[in-house]
């Protein structure tokens, strides 16, 4: 019997053809209102924009001069919380997947990282007013709102480490052992190296998600308006995000232009940070090692 | 005839079950001990026993003993230095991801061997006895996940020899390898036989008849039959399933 094109073969290529242009408008779409949100920023920020905005301190109740105190202040907050976040949730990571054994306890561990994960940022932001603020006396401070910005990153560190980790396959590990390397070496001469491009990965993203933070550093170490530079990490500090909240509802008389600006400020410097990410990702990729 | 291993009322599980049942069984120095036996009887789960990669696995539950040189290789709490005596070269081929040249010295380094001229000696000598010298010296430098299914598996034989095990453990290395190549290596470990124990799993009957000197026929976690090549491939068998599974009849 001879073979033919028949009707059912032909529906089918349209119905792939269909549902390929189905998946392509569908990601056009995502794509736009993120254009849309930047070009809104830059056409109503505009006015705003110049280097003495970046560099300047606010003036006159903060209806003028620029947010140079606030840039300052979010580098502080989100490379101390990432800092103390990194090392813990690596190394935790690194417990779950290379030593735990499954059972009970670590089950219950990873369903609260989970958990923790889901957990508000205004939550996060309590609990760090209860645990380091007044329990740890650490004042309203960098120091405690960079902890509690750690604390709320923690989750998303460990589950993206945890699954970079898991993506080194199994006979590798095997392999290392067999030949009499230790749990340690193979640890780090073959899992690390090769889960590294994925832990990064996460690294740089909770960074733009902290940069981005405003409820958890509410109550912990951000203040309104500060007329100096923070010395220590015992002091306060200003930060973008919670610039932008108090400009756009606070402040009364605030030129037009002010806040759009300031977001657009947040949102470039989140976009840059997630853009290492992706280059990271790339420079890796052509590095592939299997 | 010196007894290099010897293994008492070994009984392995995972979990529920249990896959070795109250083995016993001595590996003389320098003899070739060919496994052959179908799918499931616990082969491959033995040689794990001897370098005890069981601790890596949770579920295993093990009893008995496994003395090698008259010592339990149990006393020692760490298992690192017992792998580096017993070398393991497993079914599938697995190349580091690094290049070849830190596959051939991976063992010797964690070992703590900084020395480059003894490291590249080290690595020549394992890959010229892993019949793999010849195709590789000149790229030593490149990926060893880039090299064939064959060659890599060469590697990981390279890989085992690099740390001059006492016991070398193959468990069916010849799977993904073509028959020249498995010739080769079936020389190199004729060659082998005069300086080391090497315990081998094999499905393929005639590589047992081949290599081995004697062969031993595992069935639902023990052993059927164990003896001299010429008797067991000559009929004398003392269980009447290991000359059916030899004959191809089950199995």
């Amino acid at each position: 019997m001879m073979f033919r094109v028949t009707n059912n073969l032909i529906n089918k290529q349209i119905r792939e053809e269909k549902f390929k242009s189905l998946l392509s408008t569908v990601t056009f779409l995502l794509f736009l209102p993120a254009l849309a949100i930047i070009l809104w920023l830059f056409v109503k920020g505009y006015p705003a924009l110049s280097l003495d905005f970046l560099l300047q301190d606010p003036k006159s109740g903060m209806t003028a001069g620029g947010i140079f105190p606030t840039i300052i202040g979010t580098f502080w907050l989100v490379g101390i919380s990432i800092l103390v976040s990194c090392p813990l949730g690596v190394l935790a990571a690194i417990y779950l997947s290379e030593y735990a054994a499954d059972n009970a306890l670590t089950r219950i561990i990873r369903l609260a990282i989970l958990n923790l994960a889901g957990v508000p940022s205004i939550v996060h932001a309590l609990f760090g007013l209860g645990a380091f603020v007044l329990f740890m006396n650490m004042g309203t401070s960098i120091l405690a709102a960079s902890f509690t910005l750690a604390v709320m990153n923690l989750p998303v560190i460990i589950t993206s480490t945890l699954e970079s980790l898991k993506s080194v396959p199994q006979s590798y590990r095997e392999a290392s052992w067999n030949v009499g390397a230790s749990k340690l070496q193979t640890i780090r001469y073959i899992v690390l190296p090769n889960s590294l491009p994925g832990i990064l990965t996460g690294l740089v993203f909770s960074v733009g998600r902290s940069a981005g933070e405003t409820a958890a550093i509410l109550f912990t170490g951000v203040a309104f308006y500060l007329p100096f530079l923070p010395q220590s990490v015992f002091d306060q500090c200003m930060s973008l995000s919670m610039h932008l909240f108090t400009i756009s509802t606070q402040v009364v008389g605030m030129p037009e232009a002010y806040p759009y600006a300031t977001a657009l400020v947040l949102i470039l410097l989140i976009l840059s940070v997630n853009s290492v990410s992706v280059v990271l990702r790339s420079y890796f990729r052509t590095k592939r090692k299997w | 005839m010196i007894k290099k291993i010897e293994v008492k009322n070994l009984t392995l599980g995972y979990g529920p079950h249990t896959v070795i049942k109250d083995l016993n069984i001595d590996i003389y120095q320098n003899e070739v001990l060919a496994i052959i036996g179908p799918a499931n009887s616990g082969k491959s789960s033995f040689l794990k026993a001897l370098n005890r990669m069981t601790d890596f696995n949770n579920e295993v539950k093990l009893s008995g003993d496994i003395k090698l040189d008259g010592e339990s290789i149990y006393d020692d709490e760490d298992s690192t230095f017992l792998r580096r005596r017993i070398g393991m070269v497993s079914p599938l081929p697995v190349g580091l991801p690094m290049t070849i040249r830190q596959n051939a010295t991976y063992a010797p380094r964690m070992a703590g061997c900084k020395d480059q001229a003894e490291l590249d000696s080290i690595m020549e000598d394992s890959l010229r006895k892993a019949a793999l010298w010849d195709e590789v010296k000149d790229r030593l430098d490149t990926l060893a996940t880039k090299l064939s299914g064959g060659q890599q598996q060469r590697l990981t034989i390279a890989r085992a020899l690099s740390h001059h095990p006492e016991v070398l453990c193959l468990d069916e290395f010849s799977i993904a390898i073509d028959p020249v190549t498995t010739m080769k290596i079936e020389a190199v470990l004729h060659e082998l036989k005069k300086s080391i124990t090497i315990v081998m799993v094999t499905n393929v009957i005639n590589q047992a008849k081949r290599l081995g000197d004697r062969t031993a026929m595992m069935l639902h976690g023990q052993i059927l039959d164990l003896d001299s090549n010429s008797k067991i491939f000559g009929g004398q068998v003392k269980d009447s399933r290991t000359k059916d599974y030899i004959e191809g009849l089950f199995g």
